[in-house]
């Protein structure tokens, strides 16, 4: 219903370059095209608030279905399979970034009107489909009073969980419907400010190593490098000491952190800067390199200049490499998941899969689905192809999809829907017998 | 015998002054600041110039309306070529200020560069033409003696 289109194209201003792409550069891939850099004087926005599914449901390939498998969440972001096939899904929101210029007081408000109104839930929820009929017969509140939970992972009998401010770690033996201990502390994660709040979090397929996502504080450095110590980096932390280094910086915030199951290589999403023009800068899937500079904020897409940051740092720039593949720009992609052990068969047997929550930084909007990207032997091999859509509608955003999780097990993807505040569960159609 | 209480006009007049004084000294300050930021680039000086040109905005726009207000209801018995220049200057700030505004709120060195220290000049030397002008009593309808 609220179609807040503010594309506030003031006549004075670059009319012919309101915020709108083109449909003849290709966005994504290995090699995108990046047009000229196009700052405008008011950034294109548009936001498209929240219509609510009413019956429909999201659209996905002919031989699937798709049923929610949880409702009324409070803000379902990531969603962890846990041994004994039970589902947690961390909920909240945080960030707690001071408005500092008069924008910050203008633009936050408009931004809002695209996201839920609901309270953060700051807690897991666990929801049992011991019998996998898409239906969860036990939903509990497995922990709460956690500050912003995000990235989860599992190993070795815990449950880790990056929250806003810190890696925890919670025991869990199977069966459990409720934490029975208090969160231990594994590491402090950088939080002062928190622009970008969310920390993902994936395990080493050896179970040794933790990897954190740890986003950048600013979209471009507005609000000083002082701010952005240890921020648009990964760490990846020793699970037995706690120890941390720092694997890759200038990865401006990888929202989504997954093991490529050919490889064993971490691979990221990653949310990249904004107001450089509506087919600027391509958010990626890449591979996360050890000891990279992906180039955040001196460039982007390798050792492109961004004209915003000064002074600029030629030297680190040359040192700054590219990512492996664009999934488009402003897509905002939140969520990746690895189809693993032969994933649905068919088309989508070797792939990830990409939640993408959609942009607000260009007039004709970008992501809003969860994306399908093929690979082979470990690395893309295709361009991407839509696996769930109709998250937008005509008149506003049904819903816009955050974590994704593949299920070996089960055979079903699960999708995180943090304006609906759903669990999507979509599966091959059964042949009844 | 002289009298030495304000009357109306005259306490209408302080206060349209005193509002007139914010955008001339904001805009002025805030030229100092963007020129700071670029010859440091320290991201503060840009964020005060941010905040800066707002205030101007405010009472800049206040005082553009206020002084279009005082030309319509003196149309009737003169029109003051001085006055008139005092609200050209005041609005033509306005509308470069809003720009400026808009400029400022991008991200980083673009939040200044050459064009927003050159509308924020421009901006400064409006607001302080009109201030003068306000001040000097030129666009008064009669100079109190």
């Amino acid at each position: 219903m609220i179609r807040t289109t503010l594309g506030v194209c003031a006549a004075a201003l670059v009319l012919a370059a309101c915020g709108r792409s083109d449909p003849n550069l290709n966005e994504t891939g290995a090699r995108p095209d990046l047009p000229d850099v196009r700052e405008t004087l008011i950034p294109p926005m548009r936001v498209t608030g929240p219509t609510g599914w009413g019956d429909q449901v999201p659209t996905v390939p002919a031989g699937f279905t798709v049923t929610a498998m949880a409702t009324d969440l409070q803000i379902p972001r990531q969603i962890l399979v846990l041994p004994n096939g039970d589902i947690l899904i961390a909920e909240g929101r945080g960030g707690n970034a001071p408005p500092l210029r008069p924008k910050d007081i203008i633009a936050g408000p408009i931004k809002k009107k695209g996201n839920t109104q609901v309270e953060s839930g700051d807690r897991l929820t666990l929801l049992r489909d011991a019998d996998n009929d898409g239906r969860a017969e036990v939903r509990t509140v497995f922990a709460d009073n956690l500050d912003a939970p995000y990235g989860l992972a599992f190993v070795d009998g815990y449950i880790y969980v990056a929250n806003q401010d810190a890696l925890v770690r919670i025991p869990w033996t199977p069966g459990q419907t409720r934490a029975t201990a208090a969160p231990e502390e594994v590491t402090k994660l950088p939080s002062r400010i928190n622009h970008h709040w969310t920390k993902s979090l994936t395990v080493s397929a050896d179970g040794q190593t933790l990897y954190v996502g740890i986003g950048s504080n600013s979209n471009v450095g507005e609000r000083g490098m002082a701010v952005e110590e240890e921020r648009a980096v990964v760490w990846a932390i020793d699970r037995a000491t706690g120890a941390r280094r720092t694997m890759a910086t200038g990865i401006r915030n990888p929202t989504a952190l997954a093991i490529e199951p050919t490889t064993g290589a971490v691979w990221a999403v990653v949310n990249e800067r904004d107001e450089l023009g509506p087919q600027l800068v391509p958010d990626y899937l890449t591979s996360v390199r050890e000891g990279a500079f992906y180039g955040w904020p001196y460039s982007y897409w390798g050792q492109n200049i961004d004209p915003r940051v000064r002074p600029q740092k030629p030297e680190l720039v040359a040192t700054a490499i590219a990512p492996d593949y664009a999934l488009g720009a402003h897509v905002a992609a939140l969520g990746l998941s690895f189809a693993t052990q032969g994933g649905f068969g068919g088309a989508f047997t070797e792939g990830a899969f990409v939640g993408e929550h959609g942009s607000w930084n260009r007039q004709d909007p970008s992501g809003y689905k969860v994306a399908w990207v093929p690979f082979s032997a470990g690395r893309p091999s295709g361009p991407p192809v839509d696996f769930a859509t109709g998250f937008l509608a005509e008149d506003g955003a049904r819903g816009r999809p955050v974590g994704v999780t593949f299920d070996p097990t089960r055979r079903i993807l699960l999708v995180a829907d943090d304006l609906s505040n759903t669990i999507w569960r979509i599966a091959p159609a059964r042949t009844t017998p | 015998m002289r009298t030495t209480t304000l009357g109306a006009r005259q306490s209408l007049r302080g206060l349209y002054g005193l509002i007139l004084g914010f955008p001339a000294a904001l805009f002025t300050i805030g030229v100092l600041t963007d020129i700071a930021y670029l010859k440091t680039a320290e991201i503060q000086w840009t964020n005060f110039s941010q905040w800066l040109i707002t205030g101007a905005l405010v009472f800049g726009g206040i005082a553009a309306a206020w002084s279009l207000v005082a030309i319509v209801l003196s149309l009737r018995t003169s029109i003051r070529l001085w006055r008139v220049v005092e609200f050209g200057a005041l609005a033509l700030m306005f509308v470069l200020g809003l720009i400026n505004a808009f400029k400022h709120s991008q991200d980083g060195w673009s939040s200044v560069g050459a064009f927003g220290l050159t509308l924020s000049i421009l901006c400064s030397l409006l607001a302080l033409t009109a201030g003068f002008i306000a001040i000097s009593g030129a666009s008064d309808e009669e100079i109190a003696r």
